[in-house]
């Protein structure tokens, strides 16, 4: 028994307590509850009326019990007795029991209620705080239906006691968490917002936690607490430390309040007024400060809270991610602590630093710190550390140092925890193919990764190495040969084998020039792990003998000898034995040219969504990886946003969840291997690495097992099942341009003819009168053409003027506008016939009508040609007619703005670029410029004085288009981001490209 | 700042007190104990003392015998969570006096009482020690009266 017992302690209890732990069993201890219950259920059912003691020390027998793990299915209605007690500490003890064993039976919940109403009302603080707590911790939501009123109404009354506010604030909290849609806001709402100025930090304190949930959901409602909470904050982080007496803590003001109100900051972008902006910038600065003063205690509490303000702060910053200096301030900050002797610190160093990894203007400034963060996966003697260094890795990870990092990871795989691998082999896989240059240090570091670690590589990983193989001709020579050395290894792992079968099924023609690589040594090779593979792999197998056939008939008797076997043609294994007789039957009855059909390469795969990085997002569930992909894809869709640093891409983002995968979606492959034919066809269909069902026999037909694709889940991984853009015909959604693949391989790419004029096409000046209209479109030694134009609405009219600038006359010179599909059906250029002769030094002048039918991309041709001495001249010159021109100025306040920009809030309504400023960013001319593209310039729209903020409307005959843009320049990065939102994803995609150009 | 719940428990892995602020079954309850005890025992003294864990952030402490441990969530403040621990432990030693695991097991109603004056529904009620010691006291005060 301990000495201590305040308040009036419970003999029986205490008792009751020491003979559970005198206990020497388990079996004694549930025998000795098992007597406490019989003893306690007899008292409460007994005739004798039990005074409020001993119902008290009952009840708190029965949570006795029931916090050991045991169940108690009865004393509730005692328990609600209790409640209704004059006696506090009877009345305590009921509301306990009832926290702690919330049960939903009807009956009992409207006694509760009851009780709960009564104290609620009886204006004693004490007990009205009781109710509270009871109404917080059960949370239910008959209590929120019950109390949804009175808990407001007590929050802001002004004869509250502060304690009473307290609990009221965080009681209406956790009901808003349970029941939000029962908690109506109100005029308490305001009156709420207002809490942060309370005199008393605790209820400041407790408020704020509300305010937040509030704001949270309701952001707008609660915009004023923006400023209030940064002058509370600024209040705080320049006290001295006494001033907040009992809320200071190891010589840190009020540290969970500064914490709350950095984190209720977080809700908001940054402030509008530029003097609440000014002043919160201060506060993080003296934070940012603050940690390298001298510590004032040396105690571990004085460090940590300091430093959990530190961090908060450090959120706050990377959430706005817009003050540069403040980002790289905290980068190195973080950078000390990655070195600090508390592995708390390090730890969080390590996962803060993930977060600014993904913020533009911090990218590079993480980056400096990879050799510290390698030698933390190195010496971290804890596997969290560790794994938050593999995190922050895979986060700074960019084309720059991918090698290193991915080579890193590797050597660390060797190593790692059992329980980190899989998902490490999933960052390197990714990595491998987000930044690979060269595909062959892609299919290395793969066939490394099987090596390393085949357990941990799941079937995403080889499926998808498999993918990039077919689907790249430049590798497939190389990814033969390596996968052929790599089997050379007397054990090798089966993925490598299902890999390597399937390769060389396909590929093993482009190594069997090389007489140690021949066809037979290839196929000895395979065939000598196939009685050491499973049979899904020993299935594959089969596949790649049959496909051998093809490729070298020179094997095929060996290959059908060997399908002929008995352990092949009567295998136990149904699937084996009906390939090995269908694979059979199959070389020897078909011609050499229907098993070059039926056995071709395989086509290339469409082009989806890398599986391995779903298969990351599904493990991780919302863990750190892919919250940084989703803090970027946040942020992009927020006003505040930051996008991807690694590449100035352009998102037309298909559907927010997409935006990681569209940069990993892999170009249309440059090959001229036909696109996968509709599947009406089965022979296109894939000898694939689907999942090893997809090799399942399921119907009697002959050679069906081969094509078969199964609508698996599992196939599905490798979006086949619904590949049905592919397999329309229509260009796969794939092609835009934000695929990374695209930006590796454009170089690749044959550039298609822009038209079929027979000149090429000059466009060299075309992006000047994106802005303007007038000026001099081309010019050689014969000729110059100057423009002039004027637009109202969908209408145009352009002024051509030729200048022969020869002394000699220009005969047969015609001049006409081509518009190619799909432009003829957008625009219509009506051409008046020009002269057929141009004098010597004269100038001709032709006009162009045009009428903009809908919005359109491409731009009109003006072909010219004309005889100038014995020659034909033929110049074909990109006519400056693009979108923008129809574009009608929108004035609007600030209001409207941000109104009408969150109900274009639908991913493909926007479009944005981060690019390098090609020009000085000089501010007059960049507004000239916006006003020339065709907007109106708004100002006193963005909360940021150094943004430009446009609106417009294109007309064309048939649509109007309401435009809203939105530039943010970097002066320090020399980098803008523009950000376009439109009702239609066409034309914010058009005008991005057009205007981006433009600075 | 949502606390999702708070596990006191000794070395040898028996729980003294548990506080859950979000809804979940009984069943879900001991499944979690059960897990984040073993994982959370399993760990050497000088580990961090943070960890993931599902999707939730585990924030952990080892005071003499007892391990107080705290779930909260992903953009959650870590360090101040591990303050929120020893505030509590500050809390509870000041009104036991010197507190040891005894006087938990054997006033666990205590124990509980002091940590809703301190935390409700998950957040900082009051983080001032002198207020909530006062809120105990008069509470006591009213024992005693009647």
């Amino acid at each position: 028994m301990p000495a201590v017992s305040k308040g009036d302690g419970m003999r029986g209890l205490a008792v009751f307590i020491s003979d559970i732990r005198n206990c020497k069993s388990k079996e004694a201890e549930i025998k000795r509850i098992n007597k406490e219950l019989a003893n306690i259920r007899s008292k409460f059912k007994g005739d004798k009326a039990l005074d409020g003691y001993s119902k008290k020390k009952y009840v708190c027998k029965l949570l006795f019990i029931f916090l050991l793990g045991h169940d108690i299915d009865f004393g509730h209605m005692e328990a609600v007795n209790l409640l209704s007690s004059n006696k506090y500490t009877e009345k305590q003890i009921g509301y306990l029991f009832i926290s702690v064993l919330v049960n939903s039976n009807s009956d009992l919940i409207r006694l509760i209620n009851n009780a709960i109403k009564n104290d609620l009302s009886s204006r004693n603080p004490t007990f009205m705080n009781l109710a509270l707590h009871c109404i917080a911790n059960v949370g239910s939501r008959e209590m929120a239906e019950a109390f949804a009123a009175d808990v407001p109404r007590i929050l802001v009354a002004g004869d509250t006691m502060d304690s009473v506010k307290q609990s009221a604030a965080l009681c209406l909290l956790r009901l808003n968490r349970t029941s939000p849609d029962l908690i109506p806001m109100g005029e308490w709402t305001s009156r709420v917002v207002h809490l942060l100025n309370d005199q008393h930090l605790g209820v400041v304190t407790a408020a704020t936690s509300l305010i937040i949930t509030l704001a949270q959901k309701n952001p707008d409602d609660f915009k004023t607490s923006v400023s209030l909470a940064v002058a509370r904050l600024s209040r705080i982080v320049t006290s001295a430390s006494t001033d907040l007496q009992d809320y200071t803590y190891y010589f840190v003001a009020a540290p969970w309040l500064s914490v709350k109100l950095l984190r209720l900051l977080q809700c908001y972008p940054p402030p509008e007024d530029a003097a609440i902006r000014g002043r919160l910038t201060e506060c993080l600065e003296t934070i940012l400060n603050k940690a390298q003063e001298p510590p004032k205690s040396k105690k571990v509490q004085h460090s940590n809270a300091k430093n959990a303000v530190l961090f908060e702060a450090i959120s706050l910053i990377i959430h706005h991610d817009s003050e540069p200096t403040l980002l790289v301030r905290a980068c190195n900050q973080l950078g000390q602590f990655l070195q600090h002797r508390e592995t708390n610190l390090r730890y969080l160093a390590l996962e803060s630093m993930c977060t600014l990894a993904s913020s533009e203007f911090s990218h590079e400034a993480v980056k400096t710190h990879i050799e510290t963060v390698i030698n933390a996966l190195k010496t971290e003697r804890d596997v969290s550390v560790r794994q938050r260094a593999v995190d922050l890795l895979y986060a700074m990870c960019d084309r720059s140092n991918a090698k290193q990092i991915v080579a890193e990871m590797l050597s660390y795989l060797e190593t790692a925890d059992y329980s980190i691998r899989e998902e490490i082999v999933l960052k390197v896989a990714i990595l491998a193919e987000k930044y690979a240059v060269e595909y062959t240090w892609y299919v290395d570091t793969i066939l490394n990764l099987i090596r390393i670690a085949g357990d941990y590589v799941s079937e995403e990983v080889w499926y998808r190495v498999i993918q990039i193989v077919i689907n790249r001709d430049d590798v497939q020579g190389y990814a033969a040969k390596t996968v052929f050395e790599a089997l050379q290894a007397p054990a090798c792992h089966e993925n490598l084998v299902k890999v390597g079968g399937y390769i060389l099924g396909e590929f093993g023609n482009l190594i069997a020039g090389d007489p140690r690589s021949s066809p037979l040594i290839q196929f000895n090779l395979l065939h000598s792990k196939f009685h050491l593979c499973s049979v899904p792999t020993r299935a594959l197998l089969l596949s790649a003998y049959v496909k051998f056939i093809n490729l070298f008939p020179e094997v095929k008797g060996t290959i059908q000898e060997v399908l002929r076997s008995d352990s092949q043609l009567r295998n136990a294994d149904v699937e084996l034995q009906q390939r090995a007789v269908e694979y059979l039957r199959l070389s020897c009855i078909a011609s050499t040219d229907i098993l070059a059909t039926v056995l071709e390469e395989m086509p290339p795969f469409p082009e989806r969504e890398s599986s391995i990085l779903a298969k990351l997002k599904k493990k991780k569930g919302s863990g750190t990886v892919s919250d940084v992909e989703d803090t970027r894809k946040e942020r992009n869709t927020n006003v505040n946003g930051s996008t991807d640093h690694t590449t100035a891409t352009t998102n037309t983002k298909p559907s927010p969840s997409s935006f990681v995968s569209d940069l990993l979606a892999a170009a249309p492959p440059p090959t001229n291997r036909p696109r996968p034919v509709p599947s009406s066809s089965i022979l296109h269909m894939p000898l694939s690495p689907l999942s090893p069902q997809a090799y399942a026999v399921h119907s009697a037909a002959p050679l069906t097992p081969f094509y078969q694709v199964t609508s698996s889940p599992s196939s599905d991984l490798l979006g086949l099942g619904n590949s049905s853009a592919v397999n329309s015909g229509s260009p796969p959604a794939a092609s835009n341009a934000a695929s990374l693949l695209v930006d590796v391989f454009s170089e690749s790419l044959p550039v298609a003819p822009l038209g079929t004029a027979s000149a090429p096409i000059i466009e060299e000046n075309f992006s000047r009168f994106v802005c303007k209209n007038n000026g001099v479109l081309y010019e050689n030694q014969l000729l110059q053409i100057g423009l002039k134009s004027e637009f109202r609405q969908n209408l145009g009219r352009m002024y051509v003027f030729y200048g022969n600038k020869t002394s000699t006359q220009f005969l047969n010179f015609s001049a006409s506008v081509v518009c190619h599909e799909p432009l003829n059906a957008q625009l219509n250029v009506h051409t008046k016939t020009a002269d057929p002769v141009v004098d010597g030094g004269a100038q001709l002048q032709q006009i162009l009508n045009i009428e903009c039918l809908s919005d359109f991309v491409e731009a009109p041709v003006l072909n010219i040609n004309f005889r100038y001495g014995g020659s034909v001249q033929n110049i074909a010159v990109r006519l400056p007619v693009t979108l923008n021109k129809f574009f009608q100025p929108t004035e609007m306040m600030s209001q409207d703005f941000f109104q009408r920009w969150k109900q274009l809030s639908d991913p493909q309504q926007e479009v944005q670029k981060i690019f390098k400023a090609k020009h000085s960013m000089d501010t007059e001319i960049t507004k000239a410029k916006i006003i020339g593209f065709g907007t109106a310039l708004l100002d006193g729209v963005d909360p940021n004085p150094s943004n430009f903020v446009g609106a417009g409307v294109i007309h064309t005959k048939t649509i109007q288009v309401g435009c809203l843009l939105r530039l943010e320049p970097n002066t320090q990065a020399q980098m803008y981001r523009l950000t376009l939102r439109t009702s239609r994803g066409s034309v914010s995609q058009r005008l991005c490209d057009l205007l981006s150009e433009q600075f | 700042m949502l606390m999702q719940f708070m596990l006191l428990f000794s070395r040898q892995g028996k729980l003294r007190l548990q506080k859950w602020y979000v809804p979940l079954s009984d069943k879900e309850k001991k499944k979690i104990t059960r897990e984040l005890v073993q994982t959370v025992l399993a760990r050497k003294p000088k580990m961090c003392s943070f960890l993931e864990w599902r999707d939730l952030k585990i924030v952990y402490k080892r005071y003499a015998s007892l391990y107080f441990c705290c779930a909260i969530e992903d953009q959650d403040n870590e360090l101040i969570t591990l303050e929120i621990i020893h505030r509590y432990v500050e809390l509870l030693d000041k009104y036991f006096g010197s507190v040891c695991e005894l006087d938990i097991i054997f006033n666990f109603e205590k124990a509980y009482f002091i940590l809703d004056e301190f935390l409700l529904g998950g957040e900082a009620q009051e983080t001032s020690k002198k207020n909530v010691l006062k809120a105990i006291e008069q509470a006591d005060l009213l024992q005693e009266v009647n």
